[in-house]
């Protein structure tokens, strides 16, 4: 019956247990350590930035590594940091949130891991096989096209982002099938937590959005490997073309990059203040009015390439317009502390850290979105100022919460309060010192992307300053790593509700069994558990009162070596595609395309359990 | 906590032992009572919606743009893409039949309409190649006595310089080397280029269809496909009538649009 | 509580007053590109509708604060506090946070739009119109000719125009997209391939002031830059009348040498034009007609003196990284055909009698 060519994996431990997991928890935390290096490895590169503009006039990097440096550091920290450390708390939480055994498609979960993986790397290796890509993180067209950019850098920037594409949406379509399907009884959707609700509009603007910018990218790469005319302005292309393309996809990701980070601290808050989320139904409802508006704002990005007025009006005013439902959501997050009982943890400092900082962000945000006076803002460090408050202060300082609040629950051992707070501090003064004085910059004339100045522009004191908060910040995220690697082996054990939290996640052992629910459990309301403590609406079911059928034990997946394969393949052939001008390139992806066609085929007839445990049913 | 590590240990045990359908997917628990895999085709196909709708908004942005030709009016034939038209959209209807059948548990009608549908899916794919062919192989033909008739193709009447003293008629452009000068190759122009991309990201659509479909029936054969999993055969149908409904909106988009005269100009 | 409450608060004001310290240090209009110091009625509304949202910003930012440091101090958890009242929400409060921010948006969304279509509307369709060509990595400026309507007068890098006046800019780009940008002068707007742009300007006040590119555009994007020299009515017509004439002949022994190199051996003339030569017709490369006569020279980066010029010629790369001239011209490719001392001079020679 079986068509397997390998035999299931058995391994309960060690490497291979890890490279065939399907367990959403251990690809939760392989895809957190991942995204983490790969923060590092993005900071490295901010560190050159930093240091080359520390002072006026210095050659510590060429005019060419800089394009290299800034071009790797924007598209690290989106595509390989940000987004795969949301991924890691999807894949940890959503089941746990939910009340499911797994996510529902647990092997595709896998694949979703291996491919950003692979594309990670393969990105992160041009630097070392002919220099990375130097087009910017935005890639404009016509500069990304052979005429202007003969090297391969370009070409391991479109395939790895073709590749970190798929992991994407393969990872957004589980978590949608997951969330809509795999509830348990009694959780309606507006009895989802926050954090939940978040993912799921994130996972329906990836499907969308990514792929918008697959066709973009593959325009892109049919003008550099086979000469069609796209971008080709002698034959008529449109650079704006991409621009729209790019930003149909790129601004529904700013919301991608920032939802999640909305959804965790909608979880920290009410726990650190013993308090219902204030409004629940307006938070969950600006979270999707946000993810809905997120698609008609594209063009707030172009305000300075020509559309006309009238377009540029339009965009200003839906732009401001996507400020409201946003400051409803923090209004609602500072009335859920208001008359709690607040205690800062670390987790909560970071926070209330996040609102901060985030609310300076938004406002530089409404300051752009009017198209005319961002025609001075446009391309200088004032939007550096503005992203960097919103991806950073916003995205990062949120899921520095998250890390702090959920880590218990993953290595069964609390964190260090004192080097925590410590870590908050040096971040979050870091962070300040660092990009609040690019507002100055920016309004003092300092274009983006510029690898020197010359000393008379008066952007020396500023850019040192900045230099310095650099290192601030650096050492901040290096007490974070101390902090996490002590606190792994010798924290203080922590047991299933260190924080005396409200959902389901914290209803279990810390760490939680690999079977997460004995029984599926049953939802009463929007804090299940805090329910559970308070009211004794107990989420344990009454015999038979679930829709598991226990007679039939507990269900679960068994790992697989498709997925891992499958990504492979993909690896493979981006490598081939890159050096697809040599014969070389061309049997190399030849071959990576059938790796993948294999595996997928033999991965669609492996069942989803082995079928000799099976027949009996 | 012993009690708890109890619980843990006996969960490992269940583990071990753990009784499990064939096809946990098909009859698990499901909140909304839909099926994972037919939630998942359906996000799927929204996001190849998407996928779709770029690169038509692509061509659409594009049309009329070319510098130079050929252009759309000078390489459609509307009656033979018809016809393939009609064949791909008939092969929906007999996929359609092949589903009806499993779901009555008959084998033999599920092989006869499977195997039908795909074969139209590669009658549609070979109207596809011919026609690739076709253009990359367009010659110019004309009297030079048309010229500046109008009845003549703006293309047609860019080559007006070859009736030179003594030519009456204009039979293809070459090369010194005798290759065609006027065929569409994805190189030639913006409409080449939109033309062949959008159509062939269709045709593999179309291609892997046809793979899934020649699976199913190969696999029917070694029991694979019967009434109580007609789910398989469900998802290959919602996913071939997708790229059916796609070519419609671009046989109306590129073909129509692109010949009659009265379709909106960009 | 209450007195640490208030403590706290005031230790909370001395931080704000600080912070808004920093923003007013921020505002140096001294500075080449400040967009404090406007010196054009665009850049001027631009900037008055910035203070407008600033300070609409900072109310918002201020109210928010307090609202959250206020909450966060004044509700700490003391050991034995009881588990607060379980509030889901207020209806009436929620709907008052959604629309005093609306009303906060209308006011800021008002003159936006008027300023947007203000700026983008020249006020004087029909004034002196100047095209400006982004190149890689230098800016094209053609004005049309004093007296024969069908020649055009080309220069690079320096943009003269006539003060009090509104002028005119067509915006392109001969490779990839650059911007536009004369901070004291004008917000950016962008370069484009295949989509011409125009920007109207006016600059209310004499002088130099300085330009850039903003728009990445390649590995010399930092040093593309530009000057706009404005001047009176009188000046500018009799400058823009110099540059229609066709370049000096000079009788210099040793510019005559540079310019027979330039015009032979060392292939200049492939890229670059001398109005009057019957070889230097190249286009690819700033047209040097009046070269001698600009202030600066590498696309604004440095003083146009003859040790500056040698050194350019000698050895762009110290200069200016990554230029095309020293990509792909053969005094610099090929080791071969590198120039002299001598020849370096002579090119100097010519170059600077071309004023």
């Amino acid at each position: 019956m079986t068509t397997s060519i390998l035999s299931r994996p058995i391994h309960p431990t060690g490497l291979w247990a890890w490279l065939t997991t399907i367990d959403h928890k251990r690809i939760g935390i392989l895809y957190g350590v991942t995204a983490f290096i790969m923060f590092l490895s993005g900071g490295i590169e901010a560190m050159y930035i930093r240091l080359q503009l520390a002072a006026p006039e210095q050659e510590l990097v060429s005019p060419e590594i800089y394009s290299q440096l800034f071009t790797m550091h924007g598209t690290t920290m989106i595509f390989l940091a940000i987004m795969p450390m949301g991924a890691a708390f999807f894949n940890y939480l959503i089941p746990l949130q939910i009340g499911a055994r797994d996510v529902a498609f647990p092997r595709l979960n896998a694949f979703s891991y291996w491919t950003f993986l692979g594309g990670a790397v393969m990105l992160k290796s041009s630097w070392f096989l002919g220099g990375a890509p130097n087009a910017g993180w935005f890639g404009y067209a016509p500069i990304t096209s052979s005429a202007y950019n003969p090297g391969h850098g370009i070409d391991f920037w479109i395939l790895s982002l073709q590749i970190l594409g798929i992991a994407s949406l393969a990872a957004a379509f589980n978590f949608i099938v997951t969330i809509i399907n795999l509830r348990a009884p009694g959780m309606s959707l507006m009895r989802m937590p926050i954090f939940t609700w978040m993912t799921f509009v994130t996972s329906i603007l990836l499907i969308l959005a990514f792929p918008v910018i697959t066709v973009a990218l593959i325009e892109v790469m049919f003008d550099r490997f086979f000469g069609t005319n796209f971008f080709n302005v002698g034959a008529g292309g449109q650079p704006l073309l991409w621009q729209h393309l790019f930003w149909v996809f790129g601004h529904p990701e700013v919301y991608i990059l920032i939802l999640p980070a909305l959804g965790i601290i909608a979880e920290v808050i009410p726990t650190f203040s013993k308090k219902p989320l204030f409004g629940y139904p307006v938070v969950v409802l600006s979270g999707v009015v946000i993810g809905f508006m997120g698609w008609m704002v594209w063009s707030h990005h172009m305000f300075t390439v020509g559309l006309g007025p009238v377009a540029n009006s339009v965009f200003a005013v839906t732009t401001m317009a996507i400020a409201v439902p946003t400051g409803v959501k923090i209004f609602n997050y500072i009335a859920t502390m208001w008359k709690g009982s607040i205690s800062l943890t670390t987790s909560m400092l970071y926070a209330i850290g996040f609102i901060f900082l985030f609310v300076i962000g938004g406002l530089s945000g409404v300051m752009h979105s009017s198209a005319a006076s961002d025609a001075q803002q446009q391309d200088t460090y004032f939007i550096v100022a503005h992203l960097h408050y919103v991806l950073f202060g916003g995205s990062i300082m949120a899921l520095g919460s998250g890390i702090y609040y959920w880590f218990p629950k993953m290595t069964g051992r609390l964190m260090d309060e004192k080097l925590g707070k410590l870590n908050f501090l040096l971040v979050f003064i870091g962070m300040n010192v660092t990009f609040f004085p690019m507002h100055f910059l920016g309004l003092d004339g300092m274009p983006r992307r510029i690898y020197t100045y010359d000393s008379d522009m008066g952007w020396n004191l500023w850019n040192a300053v900045s230099s310095v908060g650099y290192l601030i910040l650096a050492l901040g995220v290096l007490i974070l790593i101390v902090n996490i690697i002590w606190s792994v082996l010798s924290g203080e054990k922590a047991d299933g509700d260190p924080w005396d939290a409200r959902t389901l996640e914290w209803s279990m052992s810390s760490p939680p069994p690999e079977y997460n629910f004995e029984h599926i459990p049953i939802v009463h309301g929007i804090d299940p558990y805090w329910e559970q403590k308070r009211e004794g609406l107990s989420t344990v079911p009454i015999s038979g009162g679930s829709g598991d059928d226990d007679s039939h034990g507990i269900h679960l997946p068994q790992p697989s070596y498709w997925p891992l394969l499958a990504s492979l393949g993909l690896f493979v052939s981006g490598y081939g595609l890159v050096y697809l001008s040599s014969s070389i390139g061309l049997v190399v992806s030849i071959i990576g395309a059938a790796i993948t066609m294999v595996a997928v085929y033999a991965w669609s007839f492996e069942p989803v359990n082995d079928p000799d445990e099976g027949e009996g049913h | 906590m012993i009690q708890m590590k109890a619980k843990v240990i006996k969960g490992a045990r269940i583990l071990q032992e753990a009784v499990t359908t064939q096809h946990g997917t098909d009859h698990e628990y499901t909140t909304t009572g839909l099926n994972h895999r037919k939630l998942l085709m359906w996000a799927f196909l929204g996001s190849d919606c998407m996928f779709f709708g770029s690169l038509i908004a692509t061509y659409m942005v594009y049309y009329g743009k070319s510098k130079v030709g050929p252009f759309p009016e000078d390489l459609f034939s509307i009656p033979i893409t018809s016809v393939s038209t009609f064949v791909l959209l008939m092969s929906s209807m007999s996929m359609v039949l092949a589903y009806a059948a499993i779901r009555k548990g008959s084998l033999k009608g599920f092989r006869v309409w499977i195997l039908s549908t795909a074969l139209m899916g590669m009658t549609f794919l070979a109207f596809q190649v011919f026609e690739f062919y076709e253009f990359a192989n367009h010659e110019v033909h004309f009297d030079c006595s048309q010229v500046g008739t109008g009845n003549l193709s703006a293309f047609e009447e860019s080559f007006q310089n070859e009736c030179i003293e003594g030519v009456t008629t204009v039979d293809g452009i070459h090369d010194s080397d005798g290759n065609n000068l006027t065929g569409l190759t994805p190189k030639t122009n913006l409409f080449g280029t939109t033309f062949f991309t959008l159509t062939g990201f269709h045709g593999a659509h179309v291609t892997l269809g046809v793979i899934w479909l020649l699976s199913l029936f190969f696999y029917s054969f070694r029991g694979g496909v019967t009434r109580e999993r007609d789910l398989d055969v469900d998802l290959a149908a919602l996913y071939w009538h997708f790229v059916d409904i796609v070519w419609i909106v671009i046989f109306t988009v590129v073909y129509l649009f692109g010949v009659f005269p009265g379709f909106p100009e960009s | 509580m209450w007195l640490m409450g208030y403590r706290i608060q005031s230790k909370y004001v001395v931080v704000m007053a600080f912070l808004f310290l920093l923003v007013f240090t921020g505002c140096t209009p001294s500075h080449h590109m400040s967009t404090f110091d406007t010196h054009g009625p665009v850049a001027r509304s631009q900037l008055v509708l910035f203070y407008w949202i600033f300070w609409a910003a900072v109310f918002v930012f201020v109210t928010v604060s307090i609202a959250l440091f206020y909450t966060v101090l004044k509700y700490r958890r003391r050991s034995g506090d009881p588990d607060p009242p379980q509030i889901h929400g207020h209806t009436k409060l929620e709907i008052a946070w959604t629309i005093i921010p609306s009303i906060i948006l209308i006011v800021v969304a008002v003159p936006t739009v008027i300023t947007i279509f203000d700026n983008a509307n020249s006020p004087e369709p029909s004034a002196l119109t100047i095209e400006a060509k982004g190149h890689q990595w230098w800016f094209e400026f053609t004005y049309p000719h004093p007296e024969e309507p069908d020649k055009k007068v080309v220069t690079a890098n320096e943009l003269h125009i006539p003060v009090d006046e509104v002028v005119n800019v067509n915006l392109e780009s001969k490779d990839v997209i650059h911007s536009f940008w004369i901070p004291k002068i004008a917000g950016k707007v962008d370069m484009v391939p295949n989509h011409t742009n125009t920007i109207w300007i006016k600059a209310d006040e004499t002088g130099e002031y300085y330009g850039q590119c903003a728009e990445f555009c390649g590995v010399a994007h930092a040093k593309m830059k530009f000057r706009v020299i404005v001047q009176t009515k009188e000046q500018f017509e009799a400058w823009l009348k110099v540059q229609a004439l066709p370049g000096l002949e000079s009788a210099d022994p040793l510019a005559v040498e540079g310019r027979n190199l330039f015009e032979g051996d060392a292939r200049c003339w492939t890229c670059h034009k001398v109005e009057g030569s019957k070889r230097s017709r190249g286009t690819t490369g700033p047209n040097l007609t009046h070269f001698g006569s600009r202030n600066h020279l590498a696309a604004g980066v440095i003083e146009n003196t003859q040790d500056n010029l040698r050194k350019w010629i000698q050895d762009p790369e110290s200069i200016k990284q990554g230029t095309i001239m020293y990509r792909d011209a053969q005094v610099y490719t090929d080791p071969d055909k590198s120039l002299t001392e001598s020849q370096v001079s002579a090119l100097v020679a010519y170059l600077a009698s071309l004023d």
